[in-house]
């Protein structure tokens, strides 16, 4: 049976696409990334019939790639050699809130907006961290490339707040992992083997995950900006360990932008939030008595008169993010977000502009430090999407931020095919050898994602 | 293209397929078909590859454009504020340009054609458009109506359409207003030719009207549907058709009781009713409120809304000529059946709109969804003369 009749089988006419518009638009994201080529696409509701479509895949040879928006920017899910995309938006169902052990278990294609407000309306209290993408984003997508969100910085990042997986194996099996494989409640993964991390970071060349308990959080009622400023870029690794070690804060960004003049400076953002006003007042009161006396005084000061549009954008959740990214109104986006060690800020903040200054650019730095031991430092790369010479530069600079995080000793998040391969040529043999291995193991025809994290 | 110079800024971030609280689907066209080609932001890439010739014409191709609602959602929640004022009209540009090659699909062919040849789209001879009156005693329109009622086609020739244009010069008769009715002379506005680009057969209808509208020596109209009060406020002018229009709901805003005096003050039971945003009423012309000011003085009436409304309101998906293509109406992921679901989990025993094609859309759809029991769907001034009677 061809493989569009076996697809339509499974899942019916309506579900299944071989026509060149779905086949354009699932072969490219919104970055700098060249297209791909996809050959069906398909939009699955269960896990059973992703599992049927994977042993279809075994038996025909046949690439399979998941994709939630597809907003990661940097083609992690754009399919490289053709086959089937399985959009997995169709899996929207919030299956179960569980207030008192504060999960949520959701299906793969329930976006970052749904969650969000299923939760304001039905469990006010709660909140699940939410990143700075669209809304549309997929909760558990996000999740699984190592995400982040709003509360990052005082639980840690969005992976590590999966309490449970139902994963669709490459060859088919549909396994669950945490707690609910022993037929409980979705409320924790461990103390088992931890196999969740068999399927977060590898962008789907491991398997499919259709399901994830994710870990709530309380929602304080209050919430508050509050701005500090600085242009010695080299007290920035002690001012953040500082803030850090307060340990008050709900989020906490490091942001720069070369225009207009009044943004040209090296704002600390860090919000805060608190049960009572009290509360809020307390912690404010906090971190202004710590920054005033920050290497005896006078180092880093107090923006007491905070733009509007700043504010809004940071207490936005999820914010706007969009529009700033769009800075050079041309539809394009893309940045090397790279996770680096927090002494390694000034060196990064310099090299940024450099590179930035090199490749015809204006600087615009939107950096979030993650928990107390890492920062998601974004080298940011906005461009016309209607100019090819112009992609190629973002390219280009892509290409020379990825190889600074690596010098700097840091990693590459979601990074694109090429800073993937950067990273493998980078790591101990021994690993790599081991992905590989790993991936050979799952998926031994490697119909998945195939050209991701592709060891050679 | 017109507006091709924009195609290239769309992120495809999203925004456009959701309303303001983020929290469901509000694109008819994507919450039908789901894959990402039918969301605005898919529609806005294909249409830049169109051009360039990465993806050619076909017939999936063709429904990408043409199952657009033009419920202007998208313009709404688009983050890219000036981009975002040419979303919905590079939509149609597209189309525009799909006319011109003469690739549409076969529903949009026989929409356009029999409207060409018709002067409607249900083929009727011209001479019965004003036969819904007949038997109304609706005077024709002279110059010293104050108003010409502009009825539309859904309003001439749909038996439900009909019945609300009825319903609407009842009211009018009812209430004294000074007004009259073109009937066979009346053609069709042409909103939804525009809708799916076919700009020339537009202009074309456009100018006729305003040139009879004057003839008659008309100056102030008032329309049963939101489309046609939408074509004649914002299009004709381009042609020199400055007419003061109101939508039927405005006109009564103005000049219905007020809430005491409706004369039925004790009613003995309380209906809950929650109102359905027509686009071209609101998003279109960001018209919200005439209609739940005058549900609000309606005795016995209760009114709440639905999660989305006003500009968050989900489209029926008749819009850009989908009630008479039926690109977007059939299958069971339907705008108009997850409409019909969100009123009937207020608890409202009234869905009430003021289109006549959101009625007949929303209609089908209790139906569809096995509704009936809980759930009607009201045109408003049927609901107002009820009133008026009890």
């Amino acid at each position: 049976m061809p493989i569009m009749n076996a697809l339509v089988d499974i899942v019916g006419a309506d579900r299944v696409s071989d026509d060149p518009a779905e086949l354009f638009i699932y072969s490219r994201d919104s970055g700098a990334q060249p297209p791909g080529r996809a050959d069906y696409v398909v939009l699955p509701k269960t896990a059973e019939e992703i599992s049927r479509i994977l042993v279809l895949a075994n038996r025909e040879k046949v690439p399979v790639t998941p994709v939630g928006a597809g907003l990661t920017l940097s083609g992690i899910v754009v399919p490289e050699r053709g086959g089937i995309v399985l959009d997995m938006k169709r899996m929207d169902r919030i299956l179960e809130v569980d207030e008192i052990n504060r999960y949520a278990v959701i299906e793969a294609g329930v976006s970052q907006g749904a969650l969000r407000e299923y939760l304001k309306k039905h469990h006010p209290r709660f909140q699940h961290s939410t990143p700075e993408a669209p809304p549309t984003a997929t909760v558990t997508a996000n999740a699984l490339i190592h995400g982040h969100g709003h509360i990052s910085p005082r639980y840690g990042i969005n992976s590590d707040m999966i309490a449970g997986m139902e994963v669709v194996l490459p060859t088919g099996e549909i396994t669950r992992i945490g707690a609910c494989a022993l037929g409980g409640k979705w409320f924790s993964r461990g103390p088992l083997p931890d196999l969740a991390g068999l399927f977060v970071g590898w962008y789907g060349t491991t398997g499919i995950v259709t399901k994830i308990s994710l870990k709530l959080f309380p929602k304080p009622e209050f919430r508050q900006v509050i701005v500090f400023q600085t242009d010695d870029i080299d007290l920035l690794p002690e001012a953040i360990a500082e803030i850090m070690y307060l340990d008050m804060a709900e989020d906490f960004f490091l942001i720069m932008q070369e225009k207009p003049d009044w943004m040209n400076h090296c704002f600390l953002v860090v919000i805060l939030s608190g049960h009572f006003e009290e509360e809020l007042a307390l912690k404010k009161e906090a971190y202004q008595r710590l920054l005033s006396n920050f290497k005896g005084g006078n180092r880093i000061s107090f923006v007491a008169n905070l733009h509007p549009a700043l504010e809004k954008r940071f207490l936005d959740v999820p914010p706007l993010a969009a529009l700033a990214a769009d800075f050079r109104k041309g539809g394009g986006f893309q940045y090397t977000g790279a996770i680096l060690p927090i002494d390694q800020v000034p060196a990064a903040w310099r090299r940024g502009i450099e590179i930035a200054h090199k490749h015809g650019m204006v600087c615009s730095y939107v950096h979030q430090v993650l928990l107390g031991n890492s920062i998601m430092f974004g080298f940011n790369y906005s461009f016309n999407r209607g100019d090819e010479a112009d992609i190629e530069r973002a390219r280009l600079a892509l290409a020379e931020s990825n190889r600074t995080a690596l010098e700097l000793g840091g990693m590459i998040w979601k990074g694109e095919k090429p800073a993937q391969q950067m990273v493998l040529a980078k790591m101990e043999p021994h690993t790599a050898q081991f992905i590989r291995r790993v991936q050979e193991f799952l998926d031994p025809n490697r119909i998945m994602n195939p050209g991701k994290w592709e060891v050679p | 293209m017109e507006h091709e110079e924009i195609l290239h800024r769309c992120f495809r971030c999203g925004f456009c397929k959701l309303p303001s609280d983020y929290g469901s689907l509000n694109c008819p066209a994507y919450l039908k078909y789901r894959f990402e080609s039918f969301s605005p932001g898919g529609r806005m890439w294909l249409t830049r590859a169109w051009l360039n010739g990465e993806v050619q014409t076909d017939a999936r191709l063709q429904e990408v454009f043409f199952s657009c609602a033009t419920c202007g959602n998208c313009v709404e929640h688009c983050i890219f504020d000036k981009f975002r004022e040419s979303i919905l009209e590079a939509f149609i540009a597209a189309k525009a340009e799909m006319v011109n090659r003469g690739t549409v699909p076969p529903p949009v062919r026989d929409y356009l054609t029999r409207l060409l040849a018709h002067g409607n789209p249900y083929k009727m001879p011209q001479k019965k458009r004003g036969q819904w009156a007949w038997e109304l005693g609706v005077p024709c329109y002279t110059a010293d109506a104050e108003y010409l009622f502009y009825v539309g086609d859904v309003g001439s020739f749909d038996g439900r359409g009909m019945e609300m244009a009825r319903s609407v010069a009842r009211l009018l008769l009812k209430l004294g207003v000074s007004f009259g009715i073109l009937g066979e002379n009346e053609g069709s506005d042409g909103n939804d030719a525009r809708a799916l680009g076919e700009l020339e057969l537009f202009e074309h209808l456009a100018k006729r009207n305003i040139e009879t509208f004057r003839r008659a020596g008309v100056e102030k109209i008032v329309t049963l549907s939101p489309h046609g009060y939408n074509a004649i406020k914002n299009d004709y002018p381009r042609w020199g058709g400055n007419f003061t229009v109101r939508h039927y709901t405005h006109l009564l805003d103005e000049i219905l009781p007020a809430a005491g005096d409706f004369g039925r003050a004790g009613a003995e039971s309380v209906r809950r009713a929650v109102f359905h945003d027509p686009c071209y009423l609101g998003r279109h012309n960001k018209e919200y409120d005439a209609a739940r000011h005058i549900l609000d003085r309606l005795p016995g009436i209760e009114r709440v809304e639905m999660p989305r409304n006003r500009a968050d309101s989900l489209c029926c998906g008749g819009g850009g000529g989908n009630f008479f293509t039926d690109l977007v109406c059939s299958g069971p992921d339907t705008s108009a059946a997850a409409r019909v679901v969100e009123a009937a989990d207020t608890g409202a025993q009234l869905l009430v709109t003021a289109c006549p094609i959101c009625t007949v859309m929303l209609e089908d759809a209790v139906k569809s969804k096995n509704l009936e029991q809980r759930l009607q769907v009201r045109e408003l001034s049927d609901l107002v003369l009820e009133c008026m009677a009890g």
